[in-house]
C-alpha cells in the first residue's frame, strides 16, 4: 500500500541532519512520497525501516527484465489505466513459439523471420522481441538441444517453457547467461521451481487457474523473496483473458494490490487456430495491457500492422513524434535540384522523405517545425502558414545551396500559395501533389 | 492480502440509440461500463458491424478491397444486398462520393433516388454518408431525408458547419445525426450541445469522433473515444453519453501499407491479408476504445471482428 509523505516521516529519524540532499526529515518524505528521491539519499534508516519504505514506495506495476546486456527487455512498471492520463511505459513483448515437435527446418524458418522482419518506421526499428522455447515432448534432451539452438540461432529474448523443473533446469544450463524468462511455477511446483529461479537469478513466470489462485501463488513467491514475476491467469478463452487483464491492471493501480502488481503474459497462439485471428486478438492484448505477447507464428502482414499498432499506442500523448528542423538533402542534391517543404511530425517527414527516396529525383526537403503536427493538421491549427514557412526557409541558408527560386508546397495548402509568394518575393511557389504516394510522378515531369 | 475484485463506481450510462424501422431496427449503446469490462457492468447491446456501400464505383481501392464486390461494383442496390446477405452486414453505410462537388458532382435528387431505392432493397438500418462538403451534403442528406422520411437512417458526417440545416431536416424527417467533430472531447461536446439545443433528440444522436487507421494516428481517436466514455460513464457528462461511430474502413485501406505488394516489399506479407488485418485490427482497437457502430469494408474483415466481439461476449 502506497503512504502518503506524513506517513513516511512518520517512520524517519526526525533529527534533520540534512546528509539526504535537502534541509528537514519532512522534506524528504514528501519528495519520497512524490516518486522525486530515492529511499537509499538517507543513510541513517534501520534495515526494518528500509524494507518498510521500500516496499510502500515500489511502484504498483514492477518491472520485470527479461534477458541480460542491451538487447534486454523491459516489460511492466506501467502506471496508469488510460494511455491519455500518462503514457504507457513498456511496449508488450511480440514472441515466437518453437516447440521441440517440430522439425529442424521449422524451427530455423521461425528463427529467421524473427531475425529478418524488422521494419523501419518514423526513424525507429520495429521487432518482434522473444522466442519462446516449449517442450511438448516431455523428453529433456530434446528440450535442451532446441534451447541451444535458439540460443545459437538469434540474439532474442528466450522463454523457457516446460512443466518439469527438471527439463526447465536443463534449458537454463544451455543458456542462463541469456537469462531466460521460466515459464512456469504453479502450485504443484513451487519448492523446486522457487530453488531454480533463486539458482539461476531468472525472471519467473507464474501460472494458475484464476486471478485468485494466482494471488496465493505471487505472495508465496514474494515471501521467499522473489521479486521478478510475470503473471499468466490461465485462462485461454478470450473474454475471460481480457477480463483477467483488466481485473489484474486495476486491482494493481487502483487498489495497490500488491500480489497483482507485475506484469502478463498472454497466449493468443492457444485462443485460436485461425492465424488471422490470432493476429487482432494480439492488438487487443496490445491495448489492454498485456506485457508479453505469444504467437504461434510471425508474417510479415500480421506482424507488421501489430508492431506499428503497438507503436501507436505506446507513443507519448504529449509529445508526438518530431523530426528536427532543417534542410534534408535526398539522393545527393545539387544547386539545381528541386526544394520541396513539409512539416516536422515524424510521420509526415518519414512518408515523404522515403517517397523522395523511392524516386531516386535528387532533391532538398525542407523540414518545418510544427510542432509535431502534420501538414493537414497544423495548417488546421495556423502553425503551417504563409508567413512561418517564408522567413523559416528565407533564414534556413538554403540559398547558399541552390540556384533556382523555386519552393514546392504540399497539395493540401494550396491555398497558401499566393500568400507564401508574397512572404518570399522573387520566387515561384509550385503547388506538388496532396499524396505523398504522387509525388514520383511529379518530380519526373518537374522541370526545376 | 485476500483477494476482491477492484470494480469502478459508474454513475452515467451511455444512451440507446435505434436505427432503422420495425422488425430491423437495431439499437446500439446502453453500456454501463468501459467497453468489454463486462466485470463491472453491462454492454446490453454488442458493437454493430456496418460495410461500406459506395454510389459510384471507387477508383482507387487496392485490388484486395475491389475483389469481394466485382460483380456489383457499380450497382449500389445489389452490392449493399450483398453485404447483407451473403457477408452478414448488420447495417449498411451507403457512401454517397458520387455527390462530391470536386468530382462528379450528381445532384441531391439523384443521390437521394439511390438512397431510396438501397433503404427499400436491403432490410437492415441505412447509415447514410455525404462528402463533408457542407452545402452539398445539406442539399444531399436533406432530400435524402425527406424522400426517406420516417425511415430513422444515421445521416453523417454532421459537423459544426452544416449541423443546422442537416439537424432541422433529421428533426423534421425523423432520422439520427452522426455529429463529426475532429477527434476533440470538447469539440465533441460542444458539437452535441448545439444539436441538442435545436432540438434534436437524446435518442436521436450518435457521435463521430473522426478515426484513423493504424499507422495513421490511430492512438489519437483511440484515447479522445477513451476519454469521453470516461466523461460520460464516471463524471456525469451528459452531453458524451451517446453511442459512437468509427468510419474506419476507408481509412484502413486508403494507407500504403495497404497497398503495397509482396513483391515490392517480401517483408511486408501478403498484401490482401495486410489490408485485411489493417482494417480488422484498427476496428479492434477502436472497439476497446469504445466504438459502437463499426464501418467496415472487406468481408473477411468483418468476420474476424464479429468473431471477436462475439467471443468477447461470450
Ligand atoms: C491525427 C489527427 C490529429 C491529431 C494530431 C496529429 C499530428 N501529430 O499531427 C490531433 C488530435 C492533435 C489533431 C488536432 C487537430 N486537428 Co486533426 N487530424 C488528424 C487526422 C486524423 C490525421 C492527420 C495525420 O496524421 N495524417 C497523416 C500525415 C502523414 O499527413 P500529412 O502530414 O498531411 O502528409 C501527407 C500529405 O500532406 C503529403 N505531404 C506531406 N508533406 C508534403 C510535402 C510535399 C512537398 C508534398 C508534395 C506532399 C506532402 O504526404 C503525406 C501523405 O500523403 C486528420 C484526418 C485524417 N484522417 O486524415 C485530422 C485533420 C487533419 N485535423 C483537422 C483539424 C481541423 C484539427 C484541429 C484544428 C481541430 C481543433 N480545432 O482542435 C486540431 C489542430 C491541432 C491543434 N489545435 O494544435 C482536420 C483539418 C481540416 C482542414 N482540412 O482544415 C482534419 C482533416 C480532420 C477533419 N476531417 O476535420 N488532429
Ligand atoms: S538524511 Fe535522513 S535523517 Fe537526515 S534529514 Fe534526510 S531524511 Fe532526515
Amino acid at each position: 500500500m502506497a503512504l502518503t509523505g506524513i506517513e513516511i516521516y512518520k517512520l524517519l529519524p526526525k533529527t534533520n541532519c540534512g546528509d539526504c540532499g535537502v534541509p528537514t526529515c519532512l522534506a524528504f518524505a514528501m519528495a519520497l512520497a512524490a516518486g522525486k528521491t530515492e529511499l537509499d539519499k538517507c543513510p541513517h534508516l534501520s534495515e526494518e525501516v528500509r524494507t518498510k519504505l521500500a516496499e510502500a514506495s515500489a511502484p504498483p506495476i514492477l518491472p520485470v527484465v527479461i534477458g541480460a546486456g542491451d538487447n534486454a527487455l523491459k516489460i511492466g512498471g506501467e502506471t496508469v489505466m488510460f494511455r491519455h492520463e500518462k503514457r504507457f511505459e513498456n511496449p508488450p513483448g511480440i514472441t515466437i513459439l518453437v516447440t521441440d515437435k517440430m522439425s529442424d527446418a521449422e524451427v530455423k524458418d521461425r528463427l529467421k523471420k524473427i531475425n529478418e522482419l524488422p521494419y523501419e518506421r518514423v526513424g525507429l526499428t520495429l521487432h518482434a522481441d522473444l522466442v519462446a522455447v516449449k517442450s511438448e515432448t516431455g523428453d529433456t534432451a530434446k528440450f535442451t538441444a532446441l534451447a541451444n539452438k535458439v540460443k545459437a540461432g538469434t540474439k532474442a529474448n528466450i522463454i523457457l517453457m516446460s512443466e518439469k523443473v527438471e527439463t526447465l533446469a536443463a534449458g537454463v544450463k544451455a543458456c542462463a547467461e541469456r537469462k531466460p524468462l521460466l515459464y512456469a511455477a504453479t502450485k504443484d511446483n513451487f519448492e523446486a521451481i522457487v530453488k531454480l529461479t533463486k539458482e539461476s537469478g531468472c525472471p519467473l513466470a507464474v501460472k494458475a487457474k484464476s486471478v485468485e489462485e494466482l494471488a496465493v501463488l505471487t505472495e508465496k513467491l514474494g515471501a521467499a523473496g522473489i521479486k521478478n514475476i510475470v503473471l499468466d491467469s490461465g485462462a485461454r478463452n478470450v473474454k475471460q483473458a481480457l477480463q483477467d487483464q483488466l481485473i489484474i491492471r486495476s486491482a494493481a493501480l487502483n487498489k495497490k494490490y500488491r500480489p497483482l502488481g507485475y506484469p502478463t503474459i498472454v497466449f493468443p497462439c492457444e485462443m485460436t487456430k485461425d492465424p488471422m485471428k490470432e493476429a487482432i486478438i494480439a492488438a487487443m492484448f496490445v491495448a489492454k495491457y498485456a506485457g508479453i505477447i505469444v504467437l504461434s507464428d510471425l508474417n510479415g502482414e500480421s506482424l507488421f500492422p501489430l508492431l506499428v499498432a503497438r507503436l501507436n499506442i505506446y507513443t507519448d500523448p504529449q509529445r508526438p513524434m518530431t523530426t528536427k528542423q532543417g534542410i534534408y538533402e535526398i539522393n545527393n542534391p545539387n544547386e539545381n535540384s528541386p526544394l520541396m517543404v513539409t512539416s516536422n511530425f515524424s510521420l509526415t517527414y518519414s512518408i515523404v522523405s522515403s517517397e523522395i527516396e523511392s524516386s531516386k529525383v535528387p532533391c532538398y526537403l525542407f523540414v518545418k517545425d510544427t510542432e509535431g503536427l502534420s501538414v493537414v493538421t497544423s495548417w488546421a491549427a495556423g502553425k503551417f502558414n504563409s508567413e512561418s514557412i517564408g522567413s523559416a526557409i528565407l533564414k534556413s541558408g538554403i540559398t547558399d545551396k541552390i540556384k533556382h527560386h523555386k519552393l514546392i508546397i504540399p497539395g493540401y495548402i494550396a491555398d497558401e500559395r499566393d500568400a507564401i509568394a508574397e512572404e518570399m518575393p522573387g520566387w515561384e511557389i509550385i503547388v506538388g501533389p496532396k499524396d505523398a504516394a504522387d509525388i514520383t510522378p511529379f518530380l519526373k515531369a518537374f522541370k526545376p | 492480502m485476500a483477494f476482491e475484485i477492484p470494480r469502478t463506481t459508474y454513475s452515467g450510462k451511455i444512451r440507446e440509440v435505434t436505427a432503422g424501422k420495425g422488425e430491423s431496427a437495431l439499437t446500439v449503446g446502453g453500456e454501463t461500463a468501459f467497453p468489454f469490462y463486462l466485470f463491472e457492468g453491462q454492454m446490453p447491446h454488442l458493437p454493430r458491424l456496418a460495410m461500406e456501400v459506395y454510389d459510384s464505383p471507387p477508383s482507387d481501392w487496392p485490388e484486395a478491397a475491389v475483389e469481394p464486390f466485382k460483380d456489383v461494383i457499380n450497382d449500389p442496390v445489389n452490392w449493399a444486398k450483398k453485404c447483407v446477405k451473403e457477408y452478414g452486414a448488420e447495417m449498411i453505410c451507403l457512401q454517397l462520393t458520387s455527390t462530391d462537388p470536386n468530382g462528379e458532382n450528381r445532384p441531391a435528387d439523384k443521390a437521394a433516388e439511390i438512397v431510396k431505392k438501397v433503404a427499400d432493397a436491403v432490410s437492415v438500418p441505412l447509415i447514410v454518408w455525404g462528402t463533408a462538403n457542407h452545402d452539398k451534403d445539406v442539399e444531399v442528406l436533406s432530400a435524402a431525408a425527406e424522400m426517406c422520411r420516417d425511415r430513422n437512417f444515421i445521416l453523417g458526417p454532421v459537423e459544426e458547419g452544416d449541423h443546422k440545416q442537416i439537424g432541422a431536416a433529421a428533426k423534421e424527417f425523423n432520422h439520427i445525426i452522426a455529429a463529426a467533430t475532429p477527434i476533440d472531447i470538447n469539440l465533441a461536446k460542444q458539437l452535441n450541445i448545439l444539436l441538442g439545443n435545436l432540438g434534436v433528440p437524446d435518442d436521436k444522436l450518435i457521435i463521430d469522433p473522426t478515426v484513423s487507421g493504424i499507422g495513421y494516428g490511430i492512438e489519437y481517436c483511440y484515447s479522445a473515444m477513451e476519454r469521453m466514455r470516461i466523461a460520460a460513464l464516471t463524471q456525469q457528462d451528459t452531453k458524451l453519453q451517446f453511442p459512437i461511430i468509427a468510419n474506419i474502413a476507408r481509412e484502413a485501406w486508403k494507407t500504403k501499407e495497404a497497398r503495397i505488394s509482396e513483391k515490392e516489399n517480401p517483408k511486408m506479407g501478403e498484401a490482401k491479408r495486410r489490408g485485411i488485418l489493417l482494417e480488422a485490427m484498427s476496428a479492434t482497437l477502436l472497439l476497446m476504445a469504445g466504438a459502437d457502430i463499426l464501418v467496415m469494408r472487406h468481408p473477411d474483415a468483418l468476420r474476424l471482428v464479429k468473431e471477436l466481439i462475439k467471443d468477447l461476449a461470450g
